[in-house]
């Protein structure tokens, strides 16, 4: 080989080096470009609607206005705190409504720390079919909550069940789960997927 | 060319000695036998948590491990066969083979081929290391699904580190070959004259060029989850833990291709030589190959039909997989039809690849099983889907690699490994391999779930059973060690350049062992 076609075969190799180097910082790109993507799949297709759920199935709820007085369903409501010094509890139990009806119930959180702190409450329902019945008009989950030294609030969920709620539910469990916002520690952002993925 | 002899071509390297002429080397055999020597290494290190993991499988109840080492174990088993054993030993076979069938006197970035192989030693202690910090390895499974995977201690960050390094080598290492067969071929030797092995790896590289970056965007997701305050994965902050699993399997599914792809080629260099026939259906072979490549990006999700997608998407996907069945079809009928009214005979190299299809196959069959969502629902998760990919994975690329380093063993040490022992590590292999993963089949339709330490009753003689194959699978790769380091050490028959009567191609025209300089001159292809 000469040593003209010895470099112009090095210069070859090098111009394909990097095509493919550029190629593959690309497909780096492009992994990341899936998450957009795959959250506009999401909204078109409506699948995985837990990502905004309460503001789509309010929406939803404002026409419903027709009682379905044949059948009442059985509302648990459970509170749950992931690694914050707050206390949490509802103030009822249980309540019997029937589909169709507006409900609303009351939560009460106080702030045992001596420090300002801020939480997110994050709901899941039992059974996850459910979820998709239980429309929600006012929760304290839909936004964050900062409480004071000591504070005690009383906050209200505002609810619908759909009457469309499949017969076989005669159970609903709503479980609220609330997780310390520290410009969202580690600790706090490690297990927040898992009560989700009931919802 | 071929007078050149053993002791001239001692005289032929000049440069360091010792430890230092393995570190600075760029000379691709060298590099070619180091990457196999690794991931040997890998692979033996992986069997060793595959045996422990066995052992605990011997009954049920937990004896051996605590249920979290069990769940490090199969994590750790997945991660470093796949990415440290069977990975690294395509490249070395690519490295070592490439240059010689297309008549190129080396790798076309010859020094950046020495950097892509010393990045796989650190990321390999990287991996094994995390066992030994606290909370111990990664026990996320080897697809190290969120949420599990951004809860994990430490051994995970030095899992994902591990990924980043071993993707990056695998990345340099696959350009140089793309760069190598598309621009060094020796004169004459257009694409469609090159040997199919080349051929495969073309289009291997290719998808690992395409895809290794997407799981490096995956394990950063991960990773800036769990330290950086994003929310990719975690569903309180917006994202979701079924992103990751599009992300990963994006990468996931090709990546499948990426280790049986080189397999087709090997397989498809050592039929033809021992039917004495040239290859039936060359072009339709490259053809195959490449339609395999192209659907392998679109049938990603059939490994997550359980995650609760429209029917629509399901459906898609399961048609797109079995559409791939056609293509495999295709090779695996130019490979029998290769054999047909072929003067076979039955060395070693060839009893490797006749097993190859014929458990390789069996493995196609219950892929194309789990391919049918309803029953692949079923099946998700169990000892099944254990036994479907453990055909592909150990009965398709472990023997396809075994069958080519039997192949070319003569050109690389310069003897003919030992028949007798070749034979009986074949035998052991096959008689093993289905002990261990056949029962898995019907452990799997009766529901055995996968990464379970301890297990119902009526599973246990099935189980027992395939921890016994297994210790005999384990036991019978030493053979192979013997049978190389004999090959290494010089005794044995001499091997003649073209050490089998039937090999064609240009790697059989240099003398056996290949000297350290070949086709300095290019030769001309006809």
């Amino acid at each position: 080989m000469t040593a003209h076609a010895k470099r112009r075969l090095a210069a070859d190799n090098r111009r394909l080096l990097l095509r493919l180097a550029i190629s593959a910082v690309a497909m780096f790109g492009f992994g990341f470009l899936l998450v957009p993507f795959y959250e506009k799949i999401c909204e078109v297709t409506g699948i995985n609607n837990f990502l905004r759920p309460e503001a789509e199935q309010g929406a939803r709820a404002v026409g419903n206005t027709q009682v379905d007085a044949s059948r009442s369903i059985l509302v648990q409501f459970d509170a749950n705190l992931h690694d914050l010094p707050w206390r949490f509890q509802p103030l009822q139990r249980s309540i019997e409504v029937h589909p169709g009806e507006l409900v609303q119930v009351e939560y009460e959180v106080s702030n045992t720390r001596d420090v300002p702190v801020t939480g997110q409450a994050v709901p899941s329902y039992g059974p996850q079919v459910a979820g998709r019945h239980f429309n929600k008009l006012d929760c304290f989950c839909f936004a964050q909550q900062t409480l004071a030294p000591g504070e005690r609030r009383v906050m209200p969920v505002v609810f619908v069940i759909d009457p469309a709620l499949p017969e076989d539910v005669t159970v609903i469990t709503l479980s609220y789960t609330f997780f310390e916002l520290q410009g969202r520690n580690t600790a706090a952002a490690a297990t927040v997927a898992a009560p989700v993925s009931g919802g | 060319m071929a007078a050149v002899t053993h002791d001239q071509l001692q005289e032929h390297h000049h440069g360091p000695t010792g430890l230092m002429r393995w570190l600075t080397t760029t000379n691709h055999k060298d590099i070619g036998t180091m990457y196999m020597i690794f991931s040997f290494i890998m692979f033996l290190s992986g069997g060793v948590m595959a045996l422990t993991i066995r052992t605990e499988l011997f009954q049920p109840g937990l004896q051996v491990v605590e249920p979290e080492f069990f769940n490090q174990l199969t994590t750790m088993h997945g991660l470093v066969m796949v990415f440290g054993a069977i990975m690294p030993a395509f490249v070395g076979f690519a490295n070592w083979m490439i240059p010689l069938m297309i008549g190129a006197s080396d790798m076309a970035f010859a020094r950046m081929n020495n950097w892509s192989f010393w990045l796989l030693p650190p990321a390999a202690l990287l991996l094994l290391g995390s066992f030994f910090v606290p909370g111990g390895a990664s026990a996320a499974g080897w697809t190290l699904y969120a949420p599990l995977s951004v809860q994990m201690g430490m051994g995970m960050d030095m899992a994902i580190f591990a990924i980043h390094i071993m993707g990056v080598s695998s990345i340099m290492g696959a350009i140089n070959i793309v760069v190598t067969v598309l621009n060094m071929r020796a004169p004459g030797m257009t694409l469609m004259k090159m040997p199919l092995f080349c051929w495969t790896w073309l289009i291997t590289a290719y998808l690992l060029i395409a895809v290794m970056p997407v799981l490096a965007g995956a394990v950063t997701m991960i990773l800036t989850d769990r330290h950086f305050g994003t929310s990719f994965f975690n569903a309180a902050g917006g994202g979701d833990p079924v992103m990751y699993q599009h992300i990963f399997w994006f990468f996931g599914h090709p990546e499948v291709y990426i280790m049986i792809l080189p397999a087709f080629g090997i397989v498809s260099q050592i039929i033809p030589a021992f039917a004495r026939k040239p290859l039936f259906g060359y072009a339709s072979m490259v053809y195959a190959t490449a339609s395999i490549a192209i659907l392998s990006f679109v049938v990603w999700a059939h490994h997550m039909f359980a995650t609760g997608m429209p029917a629509a998407g399901q459906l898609f996907f399961m048609y797109a997989t079995m559409l791939i069945a056609v293509p495999t079809g295709v090779k695996v009928f130019n490979w029998v039809a290769t054999m047909w009214r072929g003067s076979m005979t039955f060395e070693t190299p060839m009893l490797w690849a006749t097993g190859f299809i014929f458990v390789f196959t069996i493995g196609g069959f219950t892929g194309l099983i789990c391919a049918i969502a309803p029953i692949d629902i079923q099946v998700q998760d169990t000892y099944y889907v254990v036994a479907h990919f453990h055909y592909v994975l150990v009965a398709g690329s472990l023997f396809a690699l075994f069958a080519g380093a039997y192949y070319w063993l003569p050109k690389w040490t310069g003897r003919m490994p030992s028949e007798s022992l070749g034979k009986l590590h074949f035998w052991c292999s096959m008689v093993f391999f289905n002990i261990t993963f056949f029962p898995m089949h019907f452990l799997g339709l009766a529901g055995m779930p996968r990464r379970i330490p301890d297990y119902a009753l009526q599973f246990a003689d099935f189980n027992a059973m395939a921890t016994i194959g297994a210790f005999g699978f384990g036991l019978s790769q030493l053979i192979f060690i013997a049978v190389v380091v004999k090959c290494a050490r010089g005794s044995g028959e001499r091997a003649a350049a073209r050490a089998w009567e039937g090999a064609e191609g240009l790697e059989w025209t240099v003398p056996s062992p290949a000297p350290h300089h070949t086709f300095e001159e290019a030769p001309v292809v006809k």
